[in-house]
């Protein structure tokens, strides 16, 4: 039972707010809100992130004229250490809160959540929201920002933005047809320089069994977009579910190549953290979606379930991916 | 998969860095660091009417000081992941890692931020720099008797 169907959930409203690099990229345009700096007028990166989260849903309530009062349930995670960037800016909030990780995955798992949940008829409405900040992750996975360390090429860019989605039974336009929980993979990748050969087979065993369980060919699909796999993790992708399935990877990208530009940005392999996926779905895809240039998109949240405690005793690093189905009614 | 035939996926489509390029860099950089160093110990013999050795510290100090203040200014993160190695290995990267350091951690107080926090990097390379001293020292007064 790791695919489920849903007839009554619907992704009535989103909204994403993003930093300076992903303003400057291809999708800048596409966000409800970004800014210059890396501070939003806070203190610390830590802090920054929290309102990030906290933006994001501010845009989305105004956008749906409703108030904090109105949501059941908010549904949040992030990429710092107990995810104090969701817990922060829910203790200000104040709307019933589920914290949850899932690395860079966080953000379609929550959704998966959320969705049960009214699938269920146990609440009316969520708010799912995620939230990643360059600095911040660099300051807590790896070296100090200004210290400028060596990166290798396969390195991915932790994304600055956060992105707030609206779920509901109340019927719209894009409608949360299924979902696939995937399960933790772990190839005995130990680079954590190289994420996308990390979670590649997370993501191509999350794509075959949805694929699988929905009875569904893979042309079904308009889009398939894994979410921070980079230039290289999408060869390797393609590659992976050619040999182990059999499957030709049609109609797929990675939205960790699409939020930014990778020749002019120096971003190395691409996007990464648990912002990506949602910032690229929440504007670019789902705008393409309410055009009906996209009816079936199957986002695949990838995450890469990193610790250095745990790399430093010389563990590989395991990863995981969810799948959600999103589709355009009427 | 098994996880071999994976890495080979993995390998196949994982770039190779230009270590050539790279290692140029680094030794023209760190060379002409070497070339700076000497040149202020020249200066400050001659200046300061010096031994070269009572000098050196003086060289030593003048790197430091320069490495610290364009790390603080924000630029010298940029020139450290061009010039890579020439920059890291000479006495500017040691100082440039504590310097990072210490502006990353400020926010979180002077004791448990700035002081718990600054040899974070460098912590490692005074450790086995004493050690290694300590061995290579031991050794010398072993077979050369001092």
């Amino acid at each position: 039972m790791e695919t489920f169907f849903y007839k009554n959930v619907y992704l009535n409203e989103t909204s994403t707010v993003a930093g300076l690099y992903e303003k400057n990229g291809p999708l800048g345009h596409y966000f409800d809100k970004t800014y210059d700096e890396f501070y939003f007028n806070e203190k610390t990166w830590e802090q920054a992130e929290s309102k990030l989260i906290e933006e994001s849903i501010d845009i989305v309530l105004r956008k749906l004229n409703k108030t904090r009062f109105d949501i059941d349930v908010h549904i949040s995670g992030d990429l710092l250490n107990q995810i104090v960037a969701s817990n922060y800016a829910a203790s200000r909030l104040r709307i019933p809160f589920l914290g949850i990780y899932n690395a860079c995955a966080t953000s379609v798992e929550g959704m998966i959540i959320g969705a049960n949940m009214i699938e269920g008829k146990l609440i009316h409405n969520c708010l799912v929201t995620t939230s990643s900040h360059n600095n911040a992750a660099e300051k807590q996975f790896r070296y100090p920002v200004e210290y400028g360390a060596v990166k290798k090429k396969t390195t991915t860019f932790t994304v600055t933005g956060g992105a707030c989605a609206y779920l509901s039974n109340e019927k719209s336009m894009i409608k949360i047809d299924s979902a696939t929980i995937g399960t933790v993979e772990d190839m005995d990748i130990k680079d954590s320089m190289n994420m996308g050969a990390v979670m590649t087979p997370a993501a191509a065993s999350t794509i075959y069994k949805h694929l699988k369980n929905t009875k569904r060919d893979i042309r079904y699909y308009d889009l398939i977009l894994t979410g921070d796999l980079g230039t290289y993790g999408e060869k390797m992708l393609k590659e992976y579910m050619e040999l182990e399935y059999r499957i030709p990877l049609k109609n797929y990208k990675d939205a960790g190549t699409i939020i930014y530009d990778l020749d002019t940005q120096p971003v190395f392999a691409g996007g990464s953290g648990p912002a990506c996926a949602p910032l690229v779905t929440f504007s670019y895809i789902l705008e393409q979606m309410r055009k009906k240039e996209l009816k079936h998109v199957l986002v695949v949240a990838t995450g890469a379930l990193f610790s250095s405690t745990m790399t430093n005793q010389k563990l590989s690093i395991p990863s995981i991916a969810h799948a959600i189905s999103l589709e355009v009614v009427k | 998969m098994e996880k071999k035939k994976y890495q080979d996926i993995v390998k196949k489509y994982t770039p190779q860095e230009d270590r050539t390029y790279h290692g140029i860099v680094a030794f023209v950089i760190g060379g002409v660091m070497g070339v700076l160093g000497q040149l202020l110990l020249d200066l400050y013999a001659n200046w300061f009417h010096l031994p070269t050795t009572d000098a050196a510290p003086f060289m030593i100090i003048t790197l430091i000081f320069f490495a610290s203040l364009f790390t603080s200014l924000g630029f010298f993160d940029k020139w450290v992941a061009w010039a890579k190695a020439g920059l890291i290995i000479p006495i500017t990267g040691f100082a440039h890692s504590m310097m990072s350091a210490a502006l990353e951690y400020k926010k979180e107080g002077f004791v448990t931020g700035i002081g718990a926090n600054m040899f974070k990097l460098a912590g490692t390379v005074i450790i086995f720099g004493v050690v290694s001293s300590y061995l290579f020292g031991f050794i010398r007064l072993v077979i050369f008797g001092g």
